[in-house]
């Protein structure tokens, strides 16, 4: 490939920070000292080069760390080391909301402003950053700082939230939740971000446990204590079992995906371990990034090793040697603990060419996201894990022939693949006991906005809605309840009257909602409804990837029809616009690509349809 | 291409009418072959199928969701609808959608298209004003709109250098330049989307000027480009100046003088004057492909 480069050079920094996370460059050819009396007989280039596409996502983000920003001269430096047009890493870095190209100072914070810091005062935090500091993206006095509203950070059990963010050598990533006007402004200044709420559940100690049993209780940093509260223990079952026994008892257990979609895990695992292609990969989607969630964070930040060693059965029983994590760039803590484990594990052999001297390989890449809602799509995840724009791909081929590098890839949930533990724990018909018939086991739900106790929950499925928002403490404040958002922003509004809903897959589908994500989001009386659909509508306009037209620019339309209705300056009356957002809402759903466009109107259209907003019914 | 080896026929139904097609041919080969007039914008059959316009989608008997057609590929025994409700549905609002967002005053079959289905683009208000910050704007962030106008994609004409003009105003972001600028034709890679959504955008890196980028004046994106978005300078003036007309214009095929590899060239020619250059896309050499000299090297036959 004839690479145009600019003549932009890279500053000794950002060259630091790219060879830091590539190595020093081999050549002249790859952005090293040019050599003439080597250079000039060997070319270094072609498919070796090419194939480190995928390290173009990391390399952006260490310069993005060190910098603040992109540079050209820092592009171009990265697109020399790794034979990437700059064009395309160019696309690729304007996708993502925590990358930026144009000039950005050391110091940001990012503030959320989604569904559930809304009910904790976000608004008015912004109100006041906007009065002190100015609109988002205005430099402090000192030019050193500045601040940017966020979408949902996965801290909603401690609203209102913000993410500081610091470049440097080292750069520092901290959450400040439950955060306040005074504190973002106090870290704008250049204060220090203070000590990281620890991990907590409100469940903590409860018997009954089973996912979140050691949450909270075991030391996250420490591999003994872990294996002493029973880890490993289902990594030993699951090597006696070999791999078809393992997947046997995923079937028996009639696991199902907790990321959304429902889809029997064993039935997956099967189809890639039976594939003929090699290599086979294994993917954990951790970019938990639905409003509302945040129960892939409570594991593994409080149970890390029980993610390492539910990754390792998967990766032994589908037949791949190397996974990787798909991490939300939002979840520092997160990062961290894990990254802590992987290289714990690994030290102790439980991660390597001879695991536990068993004989198969196995290992674990963490993938650190950059702020966008579309990479939890599992094919927008392939795509950015492979250092491309993280726009998903057309379905079929699915991922079990045809996912990252065109390999069979198993994907899951963290929630799915840690329950793989119990299953090999119980045995899988042992594991099927719990729950319902068609939905086993139990499942975590993320409790939020006015409830009395936000945090993960974890209950058998078949727990009714009443059962959790009492699990809870009932409404904040005791309150009378609005609604509950179910599901999620892809998910759906739900009645007070309707809180006897069984909380399955099969109980939700025949009510017409969604379990989502497992957000159950509780609004009282004091919320502006109307608002909220407004957030949800910008929501979907700013994470659609643009690929395709429905998705593109229904989203923005659908924005521009809610905004009419708060506004009163309808076009064509209030049901004209009732109307019309219910006919956008159907192109999304029968012709967007993914499910991002197919759902991006379920939330506002449940309003409409179960609620009546807008026509007289909740406020 | 011609398969090299016997392919296997499968029979699907469209509209109830069965038909045979090669494994591998997509649905709306198969709708072609029946007779059936499929929409579409983004399709170009020198490339793969990017399928994001969705104006070409189905209905297969069994789906969730509609099929596009373009990129479906032909299952046995599938049953497709090419206008049942649904179908029409989303066309219409396909058409609609982009009718009030991109200019498509020169794309070729939208207005068709658009009156075919009943789009009314007008009912989402008036254009708004164009942001002039398209180029920089920030992925995940927009400002909160009031719902009286509709946004649009209009931009300002990028008009940087001799040979051809981008009016990304008329862009309906179908990937075919990116993908011809890249692996599938040119490997030049001078252009790739930016941004993300509805502020997503053709670009070079950083937005610099075309004869700072690794463009090499192939003309090849502009062979593709199904909208005008990307126009051969003579056409962009005669456009400008009110004198452009098609139907005065002849269009001769010859091969081009340049060198040995004999690429087919389409000459334009209004009152005299070579306006643009094409090449045939049916060509199993070039598919529609040329080089700066073939595309825009025309001027020497016409001084005078």
């Amino acid at each position: 490939m004839d690479l145009t480069l600019t003549d932009a050079p890279p500053s000794e920094a950002e060259r630091d920070a790219v060879d830091r996370v590539l190595g020093p460059p081999a050549s002249g050819w790859d952005g090293g000292a040019r050599d003439s009396t080597v250079d000039s007989r060997i070319a270094h280039g072609g498919h070796h080069a090419r194939g480190r596409r995928h390290e173009l996502l990391p390399a952006l983000w260490a310069v993005q760390e060190r910098a603040g920003f992109i540079s050209p001269g820092a592009l171009g430096y990265i697109c020399r080391r790794l034979t990437v047009p700059p064009a395309e890493a160019y696309g690729v870095a304007t996708f993502y909301a925590l990358l930026s190209c144009e000039p950005r100072p050391p110091r940001v914070v990012h503030v959320c402003e989604d569904l559930a810091c809304r009910c904790a005062g976000s608004q008015d935090l912004i109100a006041q950053l906007e009065e002190q500091v100015g609109p988002e993206g205005t430099l402090t006095a000192d030019g050193a700082a500045t601040w940017f509203r966020s979408p949902c950070l996965g801290q909603c059990d401690r609203a209102p939230a913000a993410m500081l963010t610091v470049a440097g050598d080292p750069a520092t990533e901290d959450v400040l939740a439950p955060t306040s006007a005074g504190a973002v402004l106090a870290v704008l200044r250049g204060g220090r971000a203070p000590a990281p709420p620890g991990v907590a559940i409100p469940q903590q100690g409860d018997p009954s446990l089973r996912l979140l049993r050691r949450v909270g209780i075991v030391d996250p940093a420490s591999l003994d204590d872990y294996r002493a509260a029973g880890g490993y223990q289902a990594l030993r079952n699951a090597v006696s079992l070999g791999p078809e026994g393992v997947v046997r008892e995923v079937k028996d257990a009639r696991l199902m995906g907790r990321g959304g979609a429902a889809f029997p895990t064993g039935v997956k695992w099967e189809a890639v371990a039976r594939q003929s292609a090699r290599p086979h990969y294994l993917i954990c989607n951790a970019d938990e990034s639905e409003p509302g969630t945040f129960k892939d964070r409570a594991i593994i930040e409080g149970d890390p090793y029980a993610l390492v060693e539910a990754m390792t059965i998967a990766g032994y029983a589908t037949g791949s040697e190397h996974g990787f994590i798909y991490l939300r760039g939002e979840y520092p803590a997160a990062h961290h603990a894990l990254h802590h484990a992987i290289a714990e594990a690994r030290s102790r052999g439980l991660l390597g060419a001879d695991v536990m001297g068993e004989g198969f390989a196995f290992d674990l890449e963490i993938r650190k996201g950059a702020g966008a809602y579309i990479c939890g799509e599992e094919t927008a995840i392939f795509n950015s894990i492979e250092g491309l724009r993280g726009e998903p791909r057309n379905k079929p081929p699915f991922p079990v022939t045809h996912g990252v590098f065109a390999k069979p890839t198993a994907i899951n949930n963290v929630e799915t693949l840690v329950n793989v533990l119990e299953i090999l724990s119980r045995g899988g018909p042992g594991y099927a006991e719990t729950g319902t018939e068609a939905s086993t086991g139990t499942k975590l739900f993320c409790l939020s906005g006015h409830v009395e106790r936000p945090g993960t929950y974890e209950v058998p499925f078949g727990a009714t809605l009443r059962d959790l928002l009492d699990l809870a403490g009932g409404v904040a404040g005791g309150r009378p309840l609005q609604t509950i958002l179910l599901g999620g922003a892809a998910g759906g509004f739900v009645r007070p009257d309707e809180l006897d809903l069984p909380l399955t897959m099969e109980g939700a589908r025949a009510a017409n909602a969604t379990l989502g994500s497992g957000v159950i989001m509780a609004f009282d009386d004091t919320v502006d409804l109307p608002r909220l659909l407004m957030r949800i509508a910008a929501f979907f306009r700013s994470e659609s990837c643009g690929q395709c037209v429905p998705c593109r620019v229904g989203t923005v339309r659908q924005q521009e029809a809610v905004a009419r209705l708060l506004s009163g300056r309808t076009r064509g009356g209030v049901d004209g616009e009732l109307a019309l957002i219910a006919e956008l809402g159907q192109v999304m759903r029968d012709a967007s690509i993914c499910g991002l466009g197919q759902t991006a109107s379920s939330a506002i259209e449940s309003a409409i349809t179960r609620l009546g907003v807008f026509s007289g019914g909740a406020r | 291409m011609t398969p090299l080896l016997p392919k296997r026929m499968i029979e699907v139904e469209i509209d109830g009418t069965p038909v045979r097609v090669f494994e591998g041919q997509t649905l709306l080969d198969a709708c072609r072959k029946v007779g059936v007039d499929t929409p579409t914008l983004c399709y170009g059959d020198t490339l793969e199928p990017k399928n994001a316009c969705r104006v070409c989608v189905v209905e297969v008997e069994g789906a969730r969701v509609l099929a596009p057609s373009c990129s479906r590929k032909a299952e046995a025994g599938m049953k497709v609808r090419t206008d049942s409700d649904r179908v029409r549905h989303s066309r219409r609002m396909v058409m609609e959608l982009l009718t009030s967002s991109v200019d498509l005053s020169t794309t070729p079959d939208a207005a068709g298209y658009a009156e075919r289905y009943d789009a009314r683009p007008d009912r989402y208000g008036p254009a708004a004003a164009p942001n002039p910050d398209r180029d920089r704007l920030r992925a995940g962030h927009h400002v909160e709109p009031d719902g009286d106008t509709a946004a649009t994609v209009a931009s300002a004409l990028k008009d940087d250098n001799e040979l051809y003009v981008r009016d990304y105003g008329k862009c309906i972001l179908c990937y075919k330049c990116v993908d011809a600028c890249g692996s599938q034709h040119q490997n030049t890679f001078a252009i790739s989307i930016a941004g993300r959504g509805f502020d997503a955008r053709i670009s070079t890196e950083h937005a610099i000027e075309l004869p700072e980028s690794a463009c090499v004046y192939c003309g090849n994106c502009i062979q593709v480009c199904p909208t005008g978005a990307l126009m051969f300078r003579s056409e962009h003036e005669h456009r400008a100046a009110g004198t452009w007309d098609e139907a005065a214009q002849t269009v001769t095929k010859t091969i081009c003088p340049y060198c040995g590899v004999g690429c087919n060239v389409e000459l334009h020619v209004q009152h005299n004057e070579i306006v643009k250059v094409t090449s045939p896309a049916d060509h199993d050499v070039t598919r529609g492909n040329l080089c700066i000299k073939g595309r825009f090297g025309f001027q020497h036959v016409q001084r005078r």
